[in-house]
């Protein structure tokens, strides 16, 4: 089979991860072959390409495999140079948004999580966590958007929108199943019409899952984290 | 009171770089500046009471390493060292290839993903538990073992961004010394790594990098002693 210039995206359609290289992909305009895994099931595919993690997303260049969302975004930016650049090529404007990245990757995303598994005093812990975090990150985003209100659109977006996306996009079904406000127009409007705009772009809005999709995902890792969580 | 270090600062730049001796993450960009023979000035921080500096340039995390660079703070180790091998071209620790790269960059992500969680939890632990760790840091080492296959060092020829990352691996050491755990990294159960390791230790510039041998068992056995392998 010919594999020139062969691109394979293996990933979950509620998964945070794979919605970011999904993204990506489409923003570059590159086309791509997708592969749902079921993970329950993983395909042998998945368990060659990435043996030690056995997750997905994993994106398969000419039958090369990358793993890892931040990883893959990175490669997708070096490999393919067209606009939108994912990262800027200033090595310090780049080491601000990798830092910036790192922090919606890991201690946001690992926060929201916890407050989606969490009831009761942990929930309200991981809650509190998660909105002193929402307050950092809205004064750090100052920097990024000294104008005020995000102008976004399918040509400037960058690595920090792809991933406020991910992690925030779903904020409806959040707000749902939580009955809670996650991101709060009030607490932190910038935050707030970062997300706004980006949910609105059309290439955003053909990436998202129907809401009522996304609720029952929500609902059903909630349920099971609390189950699990039962002696 | 900080001790400080002074190397002369070139006219053209001015780089600072605020670490702890005994902190692995710290010694990372030592050798990265070392390897580019970058000038720079060492500030050692006291954690229990760290500098207006360190607050300033760091506010959000409040953490070591933080590299400055002509005024600008860099922070996170390994965001630190692809902007160091990005502003000095020269001796490269990453690869110019992106697969490559997107490789170097997935194995260094799981030396603190993995090896440093492990590697902190067998500090603490006791018994079985211990045991328990000590199994699973074993398991990691095999994963690294078959990725290092033949190759003199993770990154080919020379010292790259991995084995700099892998120096987790020299702390991890010192502390089974001093704590008298079972041997880890042992030359039967890991070949290939066991003489990678000689090699890494044995390097003129990651040699000058890793703390004084005698200070750095009394840190262990003072923080840790109380903790026994054998129940």
């Amino acid at each position: 089979m010919e594999e020139e210039n062969q691109i394979k995206l293996h990933g979950m359609w509620g998964s945070t991860f794979t919605k970011r290289v999904e993204l990506a992909l489409k923003l570059k305009g590159i086309p791509y072959e997708y592969i749902e895994e079921d993970l329950s099931n993983k395909s042998q595919l998945v368990l060659k390409y990435n043996p030690v993690h056995k997750k997905v997303p994993v994106l398969v260049h000419n039958g090369k495999p990358i793993i890892e969302s931040l990883i893959i975004l990175e490669y997708i930016d070096e490999t393919w140079k067209n606009a939108p650049r994912l990262l800027p090529d200033d090595p310090y404007e780049r080491a601000k948004v990798l830092f910036w990245a790192s922090f919606l990757h890991q201690q946001l995303f690992e926060d929201m999580g916890r407050v989606i598994t969490s009831d009761g005093e942990a929930q309200e812990k991981a809650t509190k966590d998660l909105f002193e975090k929402l307050t950092i990150l809205e004064e750090g985003m100052k920097e990024f958007f000294p104008g005020g209100t995000p102008s976004i659109n399918g040509e400037n977006m960058g690595l920090l929108d792809i991933l406020m996306y991910a992690l925030f996009g779903p904020y409806k079904a959040h707000e749902e199943v939580l009955e809670m406000k996650t991101i709060d127009p009030e607490r932190n409007p910038l935050l707030f019409s970062w997300v706004m705009a980006l949910t609105e772009l059309p290439v955003v809005k053909e990436s998202t899952p129907p809401h009522e999709k996304l609720v029952a995902l929500v609902q059903f890792i909630r349920e099971n984290a609390l189950q699990s969580c039962v002696a | 009171m900080a001790a400080i270090s002074l190397q002369t600062a070139t006219m053209a730049e001015e780089v600072k770089l605020f670490g702890t001796w005994a902190s692995p993450f710290s010694r990372r960009i030592e050798v990265a500046l070392k390897l580019k023979g970058v000038q720079f000035e060492y500030i050692e921080e006291n954690l229990s009471n760290k500098s207006p500096a360190l607050l300033k340039y760091n506010p959000v995390h409040k953490k070591i390493p933080v590299l400055v660079h002509n005024g600008k703070p860099v922070a996170e180790s390994l965001v630190i060292l692809e902007y160091i091998d990005e502003t000095w071209k020269h001796n490269p620790i990453l690869p110019a290839d992106p697969y490559e790269k997107a490789m170097a960059r997935f194995w260094a992500k799981y030396m603190d993903d993995k090896l440093w969680p492990a590697a902190t939890k067998v500090v603490v632990s006791k018994g079985e538990e211990q045991k328990a760790v000590i199994e699973e840091i074993q398991e990691q080492l095999k994963t690294l073992e078959s990725e290092l296959k033949e190759k003199k060092f993770f990154g080919g020829e020379s010292l790259g961004f991995v084995d700099i990352a892998a120096n987790i691996i020299v702390f991890l050491l010192v502390a089974q010394e001093a704590l008298g755990l079972m041997e880890i990294l042992t030359e039967e159960k890991f070949p290939v790594l066991h003489e990678w390791y000689q090699r890494l230790v044995d390097d003129a510039v990651f040699k000058e990098c890793v703390p004084p041998r005698e200070r750095h068992l009394g840190f262990f056995k003072a923080r840790f002693g109380s903790s026994t392998a054998s129940k």
